[in-house]
């Protein structure tokens, strides 16, 4: 399926500095559309064009929307998640830099359909050079009285990867340790300082005015069954043009990395960032969508030359370093796998390593709090799957190398 | 502290305490007794937020802080070199500070920069596409 820019629609076509190019290009016509409707009707615009949450979740954005529009209670938020911390995913940021005004224009449009008088932009602290430019943009669509129903403020964050999670990046806001919360109650109930409270993510956002202003009929015309629309992807690793670009839901992913990143000798690829799936080769022709796998659309390629062991530990290193420590499973769970995967790069690992690997995973990924340790076994079992035989001569190779330092098998 | 900060409660802690990184380059025990105490906090849980944070610090770091990415994208493209590099030129490994106080060096985690990998954040700079000789010529422009 082809490359097709809704998203990135701007990007490289207006001034990021200058609101007039944005104006040329239509720009806040579909602000200006949705504040001749009802806000209900506004949401059901949004629902019937069955976008879904582009973070990573997927969760259905106009249902999200209906849910806080219905909670009780006079006060609410709107968040935009710009904490993109998920390794491999820079898609945001590229948004943010060449095209801050749609996600501006979407904000105005979500926050009339919630009734919602304040917005936050959290952005991750690594993005400090992307402030400017976004306070800016700010103030010159401000200037044009655009956001008259509306104040966004920008709260930056500290360096966390989990704040990118709902919860914790809501106790980040409210000036605590950026801790999961325990759900429900969610945050279309229950939010930002208990108040019913929406957050999409940039990319989510970035389809309303688009939505709106061709309606949700054509929305639902591109894409998957259970995947409407665009995503945009972020392609690094092992391949000869790395970057952002956007492809029609259920392309495939030989698509991607081959035809348009231009990767060779692929052994295989990670989708969805550190806790996303392991494609190997021999899939190369998955197709990406909710239905398989898509997460935040991080690809990041692995030729030939990589070791799967090496990786994988890596990556819980970075699980484990991150986990905010509120839940046991997780906390504990990313340390003992991290233990045993250190162990088994630097030659030393045992028969009933996988077991326990496999044993952990489970629990981990049924009893964690959120996201960060449900899905922190993934790669390990993704791998397990695909490259157990690295995982088996690893550990064969362990037992050779303790024999000849003559120590037991234990 | 100003007093319109004190009004203001814990929605601010984080803003106060990147204010005091900004500025003096770590949070101090005292800083943190006193902006626990001037916003009605214990001092573990000031304590608690300060050390959440990666970017915050508890110890004092150096005028230049620049922060190396460790992931998976930059690690295939020989993050390890550029490390390495930075170790010879400065003589300090990653955790440390230079004597005269002018860089601290760190390994962070994903900066968001994969396309441009290897990447480092200088202060809040991006610099990607890094090899020995980009590295040498970025470190001067930091006195």
């Amino acid at each position: 399926m082809p490359v097709k820019r809704i998203v990135l629609k701007n990007c490289q076509v207006i001034d990021p500095r200058d609101i007039n190019t944005y104006l040329e290009q239509d720009g806040f016509k579909a602000l200006n559309q949705a504040l001749g409707m009802t806000p209900e009707a506004v949401i059901a615009e949004v629902k019937a064009s069955s976008l879904r949450g582009r973070g990573g979740a997927g969760f259905p954005c106009g249902l999200k929307w209906e849910l806080a529009r219905k909670s009780t209670g006079a006060e609410k938020y709107l968040i935009c998640n710009a904490d993109e911390g998920e390794v491999g995913t820079f898609k945001d940021r590229y948004i943010l830099q060449h095209d801050p005004f749609t996600l501006i224009e979407a904000m105005a449009i979500a926050a009339y359909a919630l009734s919602a008088k304040q917005a936050f932009i959290y952005l991750r602290a690594e993005y400090h050079y992307l402030l400017k430019g976004l306070v800016d943009a700010i103030d010159q669509v401000k200037a044009k009285g655009f956001l008259t129903h509306l104040n966004i403020g920008i709260r930056e964050g500290a360096g966390a990867y989990i704040c990118g999670e709902e919860s914790a990046l809501m106790d980040s806001i409210e000036g605590k340790r950026g801790e999961a919360r325990f759900k429900p109650p969610y945050p279309p109930s229950k939010g930002l300082w208990g108040k019913p409270t929406v957050i999409n993510n940039v990319e989510t956002l970035m389809n309303i005015p688009a939505i709106l202003l061709n309606g949700a009929q054509w929305f639902n015309q591109i894409g998957t069954e259970k995947s409407k629309g665009t995503k945009v992807f972020s392609v690094s690793g092992d391949v000869a043009k790395p970057g952002v670009c956007e492809f029609v839901m259920g392309s495939r992913l030989d698509e991607i990395v081959v035809d348009w990143a231009h990767a060779q000798d692929i052994k295989m690829v990670q989708v969805g960032g550190a806790t996303g799936g392991i494609i190997p080769y021999s899939m190369i022709k998955t197709p990406l969508a909710f239905e398989t796998v898509l997460g935040s659309g991080a690809v990041t390629v692995f030729d030939k030359s990589r070791d799967t062991l090496d990786f994988v530990s890596r990556t819980i290193e970075f699980l484990a370093e991150e986990s905010c420590g509120k839940c046991t499973p997780c906390r504990e769970g990313t340390e003992v796998m991290l233990e045993i995967l250190g162990r088994m790069t630097k030659g030393d690992g045992q028969p009933e390593d996988i077991q326990t690997l496999e044993e952990l995973s489970n629990i981990m990924s049924i009893s964690s709090l959120c996201g960060l340790g449900q899905a922190a076994s993934i790669p390990v079992m993704d791998t397990l799957k695909y490259f157990r035989n690295e995982y088996e001569t690893r550990i064969k190779q362990s037992v050779f190398l303790r024999s000849l330092r003559g120590q037991q098998y234990q | 502290m100003p007093k319109k900060l004190k009004a203001k409660g814990r929605e601010f802690l984080l803003a106060l305490l990147q204010e005091e990184q900004e500025k003096n380059g770590h949070i101090s025990d005292q800083f943190i007794g006193q902006t626990a105490k001037s916003i009605g906090l214990s001092i573990s849980e000031v304590y608690g937020v300060a050390t959440f944070y990666h970017l915050l610090s508890i110890k004092p770091l150096g005028r230049n802080v620049i922060r190396v990415c460790k992931c998976i994208p930059c690690y295939l493209k020989s993050s390890q070199l550029v490390v390495e590099t930075i170790q010879e030129e400065l003589g300090i490994a990653p955790g440390e500070t230079t004597l005269d106080g002018r860089f601290s060096l760190q390994l962070t985690n994903c900066i968001g920069a994969c396309d441009q990998a290897p990447a480092m954040l200088l202060n809040h700079d991006l610099h990607g596409c890094l090899t020995p000789v980009k590295i040498v010529k970025i470190l001067e422009a930091y006195p």
